[in-house]
């Protein structure tokens, strides 16, 4: 019966999508077929996703057909034979070209290149500019959103911290909902994973991670459209972080875990032939293991956007009134489970770096350690 | 893969590690530390306060306990005590009983013997007048009777004849 119902169901709005979409095509074939609607959206995700050097709240064409953007421009700082500082609205998204110190650079693909004058750029045979691209330390929407995360996190938990010292370490207002988040993060994830005499060294980075990453998850869902944490630059950063902390903390354990994992089990004859392969293994595990943190984060944050812009995008493909409440209903439903995952990858980004640091503070050598780590990584 | 590397921005990767890691530093000094001690503090003074009223119960129940055996021993001691009162009360009176007994005994004894020593010396001035009484009567009778000579010879004569020579 249910079958029936939901096929029903599901064949009357496809009837319904097909009709309006005919019915569509009348009156605006000139200008918005579906294929360029497509397109565009496309074309719009893929843009999101990506860092700017602009802070875009939106655009929309004018009636003369040219693209206006709704924002503030953010400064471009590149060094290039010394350091050029401006305002990226010389850039104008683009379509001009800026000058200066002397130099000429253009923007192509949210990448700045150095140019002559005239804004030319050459492109090599896979259509890539071979312009010279000067370091670009532009504070983007990104490293903006960074900042004010980073002002934001300051601002609660050093007020959380003074109101500690002012009520006798009893938290008020805010402070009653991130307490149980910070104690969380003490008892069940440095303590269960560091152990006891060891955690209190990791105890600031743990929880400036999680926080930072979860707020920042929570920014890029809202309607401002940073997408920080999906970008792989800032997932490498935050991994390379946790990879030097790791190993500049690692103990003889955990050294002797990589370099020498069967200790005196066996002959030095027998070992060289096993280790011959082992080290590597444990070597390449060093880099694998927060190339797996910064993967995850970035695949994950990055999907969650596709697929909620995906969704979003739909209501514009199908333009009826049965396919944009559904795409509407379905994109909620994403949103509320991205929510979820926004706190599900911090969560899990500081799960992992804190077992991590526990291998580097081992003082002994755990036969399960290699079974809990393979369980951690496939979850 | 080619368009990851390709979306790497170094800029971003720049910015990343030297905001992260300052705001690290800064949460570190002015949020993290205080908090963590502040909620130390707090679970240990949680902690101590539960084991002093843990403490205090105990010491509670140790002074019940107490008090209870300090009241027990007053009620024996007070048993005792009245077990003994009785006791002297009881020995007091016999003590006083006898001491009576004795004390009227002397005095009856000292009263008979005083009422001897009257009885003695009244019975002595008795004799003493009954002697004197007698003399004079005998005085007075032989007065009257020798008042003639016929009587004082017949007296003489009876006198003499009851004088027998042995």
């Amino acid at each position: 019966m249910r079958m029936t119902f939901v096929s029903k169901f599901l064949g009357l709005t496809a009837l319904l999508l097909s009709m309006t979409a005919t019915a569509k095509e009348g009156p605006e074939a000139s200008g918005n077929s579906p294929e360029d609607t497509k397109a565009e959206i496309k074309e719009f995700i893929a843009h999101h996703l990506q860092d700017s050097h602009d802070f875009d709240l939106y655009a929309y064409k004018n009636e003369a057909g040219e693209e206006v953007h709704v924002g503030f421009p953010l400064p471009v700082i590149l060094w290039d034979e010394g350091l050029k500082v401006f305002s990226s609205s010389r850039l104008h998204h683009g379509e001009s070209v800026a000058e200066a110190g002397g130099n000429y650079y253009t923007l192509y693909h949210n990448k700045i290149y150095r140019t002559d004058a005239a804004g030319e750029l050459t492109f090599d045979e896979h259509h890539h500019p071979v312009n010279v691209k000067p370091l670009d330390l532009s504070i983007t929407k990104s490293v903006l959103m960074m900042l004010v995360t980073g002002l934001l996190l300051f601002w609660i938990f050093s007020s959380l911290a003074k109101s500690y010292a002012k009520n006798g370490a009893v938290p008020k207002g805010i402070g009653r909902f991130f307490e149980p988040i910070v104690l969380y993060i003490r008892d069940d994830i440095a303590i269960a994973n560091i152990g006891e005499k060891k955690y209190k060294r990791y105890m600031p980075f743990l929880l400036t991670i999680f926080f930072f990453v979860w707020f920042l998850n929570m920014f890029g869902l809202t309607p401002l459209g940073v997408n920080v944490t999906g970008n792989i630059a800032v997932t490498s950063a935050l991994a390379v972080l946790v990879f030097l902390l790791t190993n500049l903390t690692g103990t003889k354990d955990y050294w002797k875990h990589i370099f020498d994992p069967l200790g005196d089990g066996m002959p030095w004859a027998g070992k060289i032939i096993i280790y011959i392969i082992l080290v590597p293994i444990e070597i390449l595990g060093m880099f694998i293991k927060p190339f797996a943190l910064l993967i995850r984060l970035y695949a994950n944050m990055t999907a969650g956007h596709v697929v909620m812009m995906s969704l979003i995008g739909l209501i514009f493909i199908f333009k009826s009134w049965v396919g944009g409440p559904l795409s509407f209903g379905l994109s909620f439903a994403i949103s509320v489970i991205e929510v979820l995952v926004a706190l599900l990858q911090a969560y899990i980004f500081t799960m992992l770096a804190a077992l991590y640091f526990g291998f580097a503070s081992e003082e002994h050598h755990h036969e399960h350690d290699h079974e809990e780590e393979a369980e951690l990584m496939h979850s | 893969m080619e368009k990851l590397i390709n979306e790497f921005s170094v800029g971003l990767f720049f910015w990343q590690i030297i905001l992260f890691t300052l705001l690290l530093l800064l949460l570190r000094k002015f949020a993290w530390k205080p908090i963590l001690n502040a909620i130390n503090e707090r679970e240990e003074g949680i902690k101590n306060a539960l084991a002093a009223a843990e403490e205090a119960k105990k010491e509670m129940q140790n002074v019940t306990a107490d008090s209870e055996k300090l009241l027990q021993e007053a009620r024996s001691e007070r048993e005792v005590m009245l077990k003994e009162a009785r006791e002297i009360r009881e020995k007091m009176i016999a003590d006083a009983k006898s001491q009576a007994q004795v004390e009227g005994e002397k005095m009856i004894a000292q009263a008979k013997q005083s009422i001897e020593g009257e009885k003695k010396a009244a019975i002595a001035d008795i004799k003493n007048q009954v002697a004197s009484l007698s003399v004079e009567i005998a005085e007075k009778v032989l007065q009257n009777q020798l008042d003639n000579k016929d009587k004082q010879l017949k007296l003489v004569d009876q006198l003499v004849s009851d004088i027998k020579l042995r």
